[in-house]
């Protein structure tokens, strides 16, 4: 699964640009659906079984989006501004490396700051692609790029860009393939445009409408020193959300994902969550709304270039959601 | 092919001096019924407000094309009479309240003139002049003794509308530009696609017409016709200008992203395309910030791709804008173009 | 008229916290059981009551939503046996200090409430440069008073917390509790209902409770897809005159219920339901919205191909803390006017919801 990981995080994909990692995706789970297909926001649908007498029709959702950059301006002298796609964090993001969709590396870089102990707007900062004009500059208005960093296996843990959510995604593909019986009807639903506000999931739940929801996503932990408060730590097993800055999960899904950990005898804690939300949000608003909840990977660092999972936490997320799958569900 | 002549340009004069606040509408959309007569079939008002009309092609295997222009302009609302012809009002939408002392305004349906005032600089220390001067002590003076005017009355910059040239001044250009140019492209329809025609409402306050026309004409893309500022100003250093968002007189403005859309990128590279064949010039919006129907539209149902092309203008939602009369007629004629030229082969496409 | 005190008492009572109503459901399914034709929850927790019209099917539906979640706390954390808060729809911790709550805990004690209190450490517990100034939630607790080993094997993170101030009457018919806003509003739906068994109408209507609503109108767009009224009136609570509140926003306590108008709102339907007040001389305030009404109407409005939404308001002082007050009379009198308009609306009622412009 960790090669699996490294693919998946290697890939540069940035919200609205998923073509790239949605082929890799593609590619992973050939064979393994009944019926795969796009829909107009790029989202890749995977269904898998169909609806039996004690099953569900049940959505997942990760999101194989990225955060990135978008170039706005070339100035005269080939340096690059640029604006964001999805949150990014302005702390960081000078010396940073980023990579553009057709392989033209750049470093970050700022202008000259006049208080070096607060980070520099979004707007201070520019891209160097080692150009010297607006001519030989290789980058286009409207071009996208997203943050290089390679993947690092620490053997209990692991670190990687985009691990929000490509984790999710490795998790989603490897319960695809670990299930044997479910009397669901499945999607497995890899969503685009997560980080610009959950759009792809509002779309793709519009169209399979399901019964039920489940986003597997990544969330905070506060177990790094000086930290948040928050409970979630790496290594106590994959969290199960009650609530965050978006939604509050149907208590029967949160009940539901407790029995079944419980009963499988894996290592679950329970997640409250103060900011951001995933696209459980979106797929709870679809139609007439959709009992919804979310199977979460603690990460650290998320947002950064460099997150970091549990190698146990990710293992145990894949039977969880394995578990959940292959039973009647009663909420 | 049709073009902007004296028509069409009375015609964005009556719809630049109409006042229509996001959620008061009515104005524009009586002139939009107008216009829409015998050239367009089911033509219909829905619950929120937004005129919806159809133009069925002739082709086969026509593209569902849903083009969208919002009717409403920011402004202001009326909310306490302070007596003496003195109402305290809110801004509806996007205003600068530094743009507001010293102008004139109407106000509800029958355009009765006012003004904002400010305080006499007399009256002032030069410490509270460095300060803005707060909404809530703003006013919008009729004068006594009218009885028509109460709250709850829309109200908007009184400017009219005036060429000069090949330039055109008015308030409102955000949208009646758009609005202008959805009106032409219905009377001049392309056979090869149905064009399902949305003047929306209540853009300015967050795409809430959009949202509901989209799921109305359900269809398969969109092109959202809008008005976008051009910030082709000096910078204050000196230095270039690297956030001018779009210039004036260089084209239709192409969006690629924005706060609330990733403009499809299939109908953004057919686009240029098309502007490269037609020899018409267009420049790309700088990305990010701002936001169009198409932030609605996209969401709607199980995803509509949308693209948007917006006319440039300086000094957008403030009491007096600038804008191209070329820019204009570039914009009607790409999207023109475009929609003769697409098919449904185009969504078949990889998004790249 | 029935004396709804009661019933509103009790309401005051319950928990149901956005996304956790069903105490609330509960009591409010037991109220309209008798005053409606059929009754079921949707998708998302908000109660539908349906009352069938008179007229010939395919009947026009009226759907009144009043939203019964209540805001409130979260438990994040567990500290020593204190328990650290997040909240749940727009707290103002300034409030919180010394407050009665009753923590809800599910733990595996299993489930069952226990009375704690909001506390603000004392200034040399907290970072130094808070000193005097208000305190962030995030450095409140909230203390049971048990011991650490207790608290730990009874609370559990995400168990919720509710404000425990019983109501309170005040003089001149105020009542005053916590959740009021909106279960007053529920309330006012439960006159109109009681009213309505007396009173033929030819519209089917669908009184909804929904669910959510603190949290962003949640329950209110999902019931408005699945019932698809031909139009929506959101019931909710506006500020109300009162210490500290400016002047144009607010209408007068117990001057009746107030109507809105705004983008929000259908003007047509506004102006139906103002003729019928003055018609039938029921006082009322009239509440302008420039932009977004924060009630349920929001939502409703932009369901599938868009309802028509009128939003009426009840008059309410200090919005959101656990000691809100409301008038009685603008319960009972905002439950009459709903009742007046559904059974005055005709068949061919919808003729006139034009844009008249």
């Amino acid at each position: 699964m960790k090669q699996l990981i490294q693919k998946l995080t290697e890939t540069f994909s940035p919200s609205g640009y998923e073509t790239a990692i949605c082929e890799v995706i593609r590619k992973e789970t050939k064979g393994l659906a009944d019926e795969v297909r796009l829909d107009p926001l790029g989202n890749l649908i995977a269904r898998k079984g169909s609806k039996s007498k004690s099953g569900l029709k049940i959505m997942l959702a990760g999101h194989m989006d990225e955060i990135g950059l978008m170039a706005t301006h070339i100035d005269e002298n080939g340096f690059i501004r640029f604006t964001g796609l999805g949150g990014i964090r302005l702390t960081g993001l000078a010396g940073g490396r980023v990579r553009f969709m057709d392989g033209t590396p750049g470093i970050i870089g700022s202008d000259r700051l006049t208080d070096l102990t607060k980070a520099p707007l979004l707007e201070q900062c520019f891209i160097d692609v080692g150009a010297s004009s607006r001519k030989d500059c290789p980058v286009k208005v409207g071009d996208v790029c997203a943050f290089e960093r390679p993947f690092i296996d620490l053997g209990k843990r692991m670190i990687a860009k985009s691990m929000d959510d490509r984790i999710g995604c490795a998790v989603m593909i490897e319960a695809l393939r670990t299930l044997k019986h479910s009397p669901h009807e499945l999607y497995f639903v890899f969503t685009t445009q997560e980080e610009v506000g959950l759009r792809g999931a509002t779309t793709s739940a519009f169209g399979v409408d399901p019964d039920i929801g489940l986003s597997v996503d990544v969330t905070l932990t506060g177990d790094t020193p000086k930290g948040s408060k928050m409970e979630v730590a790496l290594g106590n097993g994959p969290a199960v959300k009650v609530k965050d800055g978006g939604m509050l999960a149907d208590p029967r899904i949160v009940n539901w994902m407790i029995r079944t950990a419980e009963k499988a005898k894996i290592p679950y804690q329970r997640e409250v969550l103060e900011g951001g939300t995933t696209d459980a949000r979106a797929i709870q608003m679809a139609r007439a709304g959709v009992s919804a909840g979310c199977l979460s990977v603690p990460t650290r660092y998320v947002h950064s270039p460099s997150e970091m999972v549990d190698t146990g936490d990710v293992q145990n997320s894949v039977k969880l959601l394995v578990a959940l799958l292959s039973a009647p569900v009663n909420l | 092919m049709p073009t902007i002549g004296n028509a069409q340009i009375k015609l964005l004069e009556k719809l630049c001096n109409a006042c229509a606040v996001s959620g008061d509408e009515g104005e524009v959309r009586k002139i939009v019924l107008e216009e829409l007569k015998g050239n367009a079939e089911n033509v219909r008002v829905d619950s929120l407000g937004n005129v919806l009309g159809t133009r069925a092609g002739s082709g086969k295997k026509r593209l569902k094309v849903m083009v969208s222009a919002h009717m409403d302009e920011v402004g202001f609302m009326l909310v306490a009479d302070d007596g003496e012809g003195l109402f305290r009002f809110e801004t509806v939408g996007g205003i600068d309240i530094r743009q507001l002392p010293g102008k004139a305004v109407v106000v509800g349906k029958d355009h009765l003139p006012g003004v904002i005032g400010a305080r006499p600089i007399h009256l002032t220390t030069a410490e509270e002049r460095k300060q803005n001067i707060p909404l809530d002590t703003l006013r919008i003076d009729i004068g006594p003794g009218v009885s028509k005017v109460k709250p709850g009355c829309r109200a908007t910059f009184a400017t009219r509308f005036q060429r000069n040239g090949p330039v055109l001044i008015s308030k409102a250009f955000d949208n009646r530009l758009g609005v202008v140019t959805l009106l032409e492209l219905v009377k001049n329809a392309p056979a090869n696609i149905d064009l399902l025609a949305a003047f929306t409402v209540q853009e300015e306050i967050g795409m809430r017409g959009a949202k509901v026309a989209a799921y109305t004409l359900n269809p398969d893309l969109a092109v959202v016709v809008d008005a976008t500022p051009a910030n082709d100003l000096p910078s204050w250093d000196g230095e270039e200008n690297n956030s001018f968002n779009t210039r004036l007189g260089l084209g239709p403005a192409i969006y690629i992203a924005d706060d609330n859309t990733l403009y499809d990128p299939r109908l953004v590279r057919f686009l240029s395309k098309t502007a490269q064949a037609e020899g018409i010039p267009i420049q790309i919006r700088q990305p990010g910030g701002g936001g169009t129907d198409a932030g609605a539209i996209t969401k709607a149902r199980s995803g509509v791709p949308s693209v948007s092309i917006s006319v440039p203008h300086r000094y957008s939602h403030t009491a007096a804008s600038i804008a191209s009369l070329d820019d204009w007629k570039n914009t009607l004629a790409l999207v023109l173009a475009a929609l003769k030229h697409i098919t449904p082969g185009l969504l078949a496409s990889e998004r790249g | 008229m029935n004396d709804i005190t009661p019933f509103l008492k009790e309401l005051l009572t319950a928990s149901g916290l956005s996304g956790y109503e069903d105490p609330a459901a509960k009591i409010i399914s037991a109220k309209w059981k008798p005053l409606v034709h059929e009754i079921s929850r949707g998708r998302l927790g908000s109660l539908h009551g349906l009352r069938r019209g008179t007229g010939t099917s395919p009947r026009p539906s009226v759907m009144v939503a009043t939203h019964m979640d209540a805001i409130g706390l979260m438990v994040t954390g567990i500290a020593d046996g204190f328990l650290r808060l997040t909240q749940i729809g727009g707290v103002d911790s300034r409030v919180l200090p010394g407050t009665l709550v009753t923590v809800y805990a599910t733990g595996a004690g299993g489930h069952r409430p226990i009375p704690g209190v909001v506390v603000q450490p004392p200034v040399r517990l907290l970072p130094p440069e808070i000193g005097l100034n208000p305190v962030p939630l995030e450095y409140l607790f909230v203390d049971t008073g048990l011991p650490p080993r207790k608290v730990a094997g009874l609370v559990q993170v995400g168990d919720v917390i509710a404000y425990a101030q019983p109501p309170v009457e005040l003089s001149g018919e105020m009542i005053a509790g916590h959740t009021l806003d909106n279960r007053a509003s529920v309330c006012a739906l439960t006159v109109c209902l009681e009213e309505l068994q007396s009173r033929p109408h030819v519209w089917d209507v669908w009184a909804v409770a929904t669910t959510q609503e603190e949290i962003g109108m949640i329950g209110a767009s999902s019931s408005t897809f699945e019932l698809h009224p031909t139009i929506a009136i959101a019931v909710d609570v506006t500020f109300a005159k009162g210490p500290g509140t400016g002047e144009w926003q607010t209408s007068s306590l117990g001057k009746g219920p107030t109507l809105c108008m705004g983008p929000n709102i259908h003007p047509a339907l506004y102006k139906a339901m103002k003729d019928l007040a003055d018609r039938l001389e029921i006082p009322y305030g009239l509440e302008y919205s420039p932009r977004h009404t924060g009630t349920d109407g929001f939502a409703t409005q932009v369901a599938r191909e868009g309802v028509p939404t009128l939003v009426v308001g009840i008059p309410l002082r200090y919005m959101h803390t656990p000691v809100e007050v409301v008038a009685v009379k603008d319960i009972q009198r905002a439950g009459r006017l709903l009742a007046e308009f559904i059974a005055g609306l005709t068949p061919d009622f919808m003729e006139k919801i034009i844009w008249d412009d």
